[in-house]
């Protein structure tokens, strides 16, 4: 119980931290942003490494937890790449 | 005995990497909110992210049958998803962000299919609520990006059938199916239940996706990015990862502020944007005889307009996605190098919502190398507009209508618009007179200092340039 009321103010905590970071962002960053925070969603990929980590020899547990990783891997090495690719083009005058 | 080698794989050093890991995190997705840090704060998430696995890994100590498991998965999902980044054109920007986010849904989905059906004698009540809360997210997430990404390729429309009344009573049941099995799953959790809350939520995820229209779907992606952390979040709660939680937590609140931002900026509220359907659809049957067609148009030839620009001070470009589509960005960085090369004051306005998603368009013009102080945006351009010699409009339709301050029984009335019925001359370069994402027409076509120039964006904008070196721009100011 200790540590379910534990990850719930974790949860909150969280939350409120993810309002509070995103207070105003210039429109030019709309894009960017919302492609950069879908990487960051992929951190599921922790979960699929934990359930590989458990499954003990579980075959058909391992193959689950392997595509899983796969799908999240793809969402975070995806996204962060194509929103540095946005990134690398927001310049000021003159600079290259 | 405590040797360094304890340490390394005790909870102590795992935990520090974990408070890291998080506080990067943090740090990376408050710098993308800014223009100077965007980048490197990129590179710090990802670093960030890099070091929450490494931490993991040390803790795991998996054995070789898992590490071959691992890399597996991790080469075929790096592998695909560089080279999806790297091909992308940055005008399917809005679709590849669906994708990836539907893939990230799809893993919480079956990370938490995996621990139902194949570890679920471990879980206790709390890991299975969290089992059926992860199934919902994630198979939401997944089929409703997946169709907003067939949507905004155009591989789907939105069927008539979608915009009748009977969509909310199918969607409500489908609902209740998903609740259904959500409250059965904890008693049974490998078992029916879990396909059905599977099953049911795909469903759903595809029923209030469908009948949104193009216009709208950047919200949505918007807001399934933010399921996608709670996705994650509540994968967290499955596996027992703290670090996990309070990622997905951060994203799914940010997700929820930018998806509201994103709807000020459209003067749309988010309930009329999930349940209201396709916008186009409303204006169709409330537009009355609105749209009976224009009775005063003028059109003129490129050379005309040159003229206009060659005697211009003061210049704005209102870029609209038919610039992109034409893929005339490049062209328009020449046009506009040649008129500053000529002393004239050149800036372009930019809607919050021009593009397919907000800031899409500062994207692609900064694709094209245009210097990003030259972008203006609408409450900083308005002001602007009265003293501005020459506006040209590229491929923007909605977005500079004055029926949405003038007239109240537009579908349009109360956007926020770009002003530029204020300014002294206004070309508007379009193909044809076709109307706009709202399927409305536009009053400021018929205005008396509008001119129409039609044609292919492109086209029109090389042509202008070629007008523009036959008057002599570009040689005059080193003559003078």
């Amino acid at each position: 119980m200790n540590s379910l009321s534990s990850s719930l103010w974790v949860l909150l905590l969280g939350s409120l931290l993810g309002l509070e970071l995103i207070g105003k962002v210039p429109p030019t960053l709309h894009t960017p942003l919302m492609s950069g925070a879908n990487a960051i969603s992929g951190i599921t990929i922790l979960a699929s490494l934990t359930l590989i980590g458990r499954a003990q020899g579980h075959p058909a547990l391992l193959a689950i937890a392997a595509v899983s990783l796969a799908f999240a891997l793809y969402n975070v090495v995806g996204g962060f790449v194509v929103t540095d690719r946005m990134l690398a083009m927001f310049r000021r005058r003159g600079e290259r | 005995m405590t040797t360094p080698m304890d340490l390394l794989h005790g909870p102590l050093l795992s935990e520090a990497i974990d408070l890291g890991a998080v506080l990067l995190l943090a740090l990376g997705l408050k710098g993308l909110a800014k223009v100077s840090s965007a980048r490197s704060a990129n590179a710090l998430a990802a670093a960030a992210m890099l070091l929450a696995v490494v931490g993991l890994l040390l803790q795991l100590q998996p054995d070789p049958e898992a590490w071959a498991w691992i890399a597996s998965g991790t080469g075929l999902g790096t592998v695909a998803g560089m080279v999806t980044a790297r091909r992308v054109p940055m005008t399917a920007m809005p679709e590849v962000v669906a994708l990836f986010n539907g893939c990230g849904g799809m893993a919480s989905l079956l990370v938490a299919f995996g621990v139902a059906l194949f570890d679920a004698d471990a879980a206790g009540l709390v890991d299975r609520i969290s089992i059926a809360v992860s199934v919902f997210v994630g198979a939401i997430t997944f089929s409703g990006s997946l169709v907003a990404m067939a949507k905004l390729q155009g591989w789907l429309d939105t069927p008539g059938w979608t915009q009748s009344q009977l969509r909310h009573g199918v969607n409500l049941v489908l609902a209740l199916l998903c609740l259904a099995g959500a409250l059965l799953l904890p008693a049974d959790p490998g078992g029916l239940p879990l396909w059905l809350l599977g099953i049911a939520a795909t469903l759903l995820g595809i029923g209030v996706t469908l009948p949104i229209g193009g216009a709208d779907m950047p919200v949505v992606i918007s807001l399934l990015n933010s399921y996608s952390g709670v996705a994650a979040a509540a994968a967290g709660f499955v596996v027992g990862s703290r670090l996990l939680i309070v990622a997905g937590a951060m994203v799914g609140a940010a997700g929820l502020i930018l998806t509201q931002v994103m709807c000020t900026a459209m003067n749309r509220s988010l309930v009329s944007v999930l349940f209201g359907g396709a916008l186009g659809g409303a204006a169709h049957v409330g537009g009355g005889g609105g749209e009976a067609g224009y009775s005063r148009i003028t059109s003129c030839s490129p050379e005309e307009c040159a003229m206009a620009l060659e005697q211009a001070e003061r210049v704005v470009f209102v870029p609209g996605y038919g610039l992109a589509v034409a893929q005339a960005q490049h062209a328009l960085r020449e046009l506009s190098k040649l008129l500053e090369a000529h002393g004239v004051e050149v800036s372009y306005a930019i809607h919050p919502v021009a593009g397919r998603m907000p800031g899409h368009m500062n994207v692609l013009l900064a694709e094209a190398d245009v210097p990003y102080e030259q972008l203006l945006e609408m409450d900083t351009i308005n002001p602007e507009f009265p003293r501005t010699d020459v506006v040209i409009v590229l491929g923007a339709n909605d977005v500079v209508n004055p029926q949405a301050k003038s007239d109240p029984s537009s579908p349009l009335y109360g956007m926020p618009v770009l002003e530029v019925d204020q300014a002294r001359q206004v070309f508007v370069v379009k193909r044809s007179l076709g109307a706009g994402y709202a399927g409305i027409a536009n009053a400021l076509f018929e205005l008396p200092q509008t001119a129409m120039v039609f044609g292919d964006a492109k086209a029109v904008i090389n042509g202008l340039i070629s007008e523009l070196r036959a008057l002599g721009v570009g040689r005059a100011k080193a003559a003078a």
